[in-house]
């Protein structure tokens, strides 16, 4: 197939980019495509952390665009699984330590060799936002439902926009589906009315992220938690497989007894 | 009391609260205009306004002024034929 290279970003920071990235990479390398997660955040990597991943990084992405070594002895390959793979980025770098040039080389050169490219982009809108989104093809936005976390993805659906990627998919994090029933949190149709945008999934507020987080396991690769299984819907909707979106809602009875009842 | 059990139900949820202010805020965010689209605007604005007034190009004053619910376009434009300054603003709804 030819590859897809798609940038998660947000705006604002802490909403999951990193967590999603990771998920969804290890999601569809189980799926059998070959995959590379690539840490755009430079300065302040996590995604290696994230994956479990921060014990073997020799090189990084800092070295690969510097010519210090070559794209495949910074390519980390994850031991759990087949076909994942992860490129790190400096941690005691500098956001100008990398050019827009050269990122768009490094996914020319990466399109060659995967199936899909997943860059974790740091937040904000700066340089660092834009050199991790100019050699996407598409884009994966998450928000909360947050008045601030929806905001400031409008502000990036409009710069992703303007940067003419397609298709841009919301993926909206941390649902609390108690609340939400309350009326106390925005729900999806609402954040959807906002943003006008697609949606790609959504993620209910799951303490399995915190503990897959803990363990550097991310949830897609064994775990039967309810973001696990979000996750693993979103990767499915992105190779094209039609699945309804999770039903956290129907009724919290459902809810409750579905998350008692879920061990098999 | 009745007036308590009320005001309970007529209570505003949350999420009702967070859309609308979400709307408008977004309605001020999208409409941010760049700089360079202003000096546009401003360049093209004193071609017309001199076809038919003479202006004082120095004072000009164009610039994007947020209401509450709306946003205007106000330009301060000094007219130099006239003793008195006279401001011709674009009026706010």
């Amino acid at each position: 197939m030819d590859c897809r290279i798609i940038v998660v970003t947000s705006g604002k920071g802490g909403v999951g980019k990193t967590t999603t990235t990771a998920n969804l990479a290890a999601a569809l390398a189980k799926e059998g495509y070959k995959v590379v997660a690539i840490d755009g955040d430079v300065g302040l990597r996590n995604l290696d952390v994230i994956m479990g991943l921060e014990n073997r990084i020799v090189y990084t992405l800092i070295d690969v665009v510097e010519g210090t070594c070559r794209l495949n002895q910074a390519l980390i390959k994850d031991k759990r699984i087949e076909n994942l793979y992860l490129i790190p980025t400096a941690q005691s770098r500098t956001k100008d330590s990398v050019s827009a040039d050269q990122m768009l080389s490094l996914c020319e050169e990466l399109r060659k060799e995967f199936d899909f490219v997943l860059i974790d982009s740091p937040a904000g809108i700066e340089s660092g936002f834009h050199n991790s989104a100019i050699g996407a093809d598409e884009a994966i936005v998450i928000t909360t439902p947050e008045v601030s976390a929806v905001r400031d993805a409008d502000r990036i659906i409009g710069l992703l926009e303007s940067m003419e990627k397609a298709p841009i998919r919301l993926v909206i994090n941390r649902i609390k589906p108690e609340m939400v029933s309350r009326g106390e949190m925005l729900d999806v149709q609402d954040v959807l009315d906002i943003l006008a945008v697609d949606i790609l999934g959504i993620v209910p507020d799951d303490e399995s992220i915190v503990t897959s987080a803990n363990k550097g396991e991310p949830l897609t690769l064994g775990s039967t938690s309810q973001a696990a299984k979000a996750y693993s819907n979103i990767s499915k909707r992105i190779i094209g497989e039609e699945v309804p979106i999770l039903n956290l809602f129907s009724e919290s009875k459902g809810f409750f007894s579905r998350l008692f009842g879920r061990k098999k | 009391m009745l007036d308590f059990v009320a005001r309970l139900f007529k209570a505003e949820r949350s999420k009702n609260v967070a859309k609308e202010r979400l709307q408008l805020v977004l309605i001020h965010d999208r409409n941010d205009i760049s700089p360079e689209i202003l000096n546009s605007l401003r360049i093209e604005m004193i071609a017309t306004i001199k076809k038919y007034l003479e202006i004082d190009e120095n004072g000009i004053e164009i610039e994007l002024d947020k209401a509450d619910r709306s946003v205007a376009l106000v330009a301060n434009i000094p007219l130099k034929t006239m003793n008195r300054k006279i401001r011709g603003r674009v009026k706010r709804d």
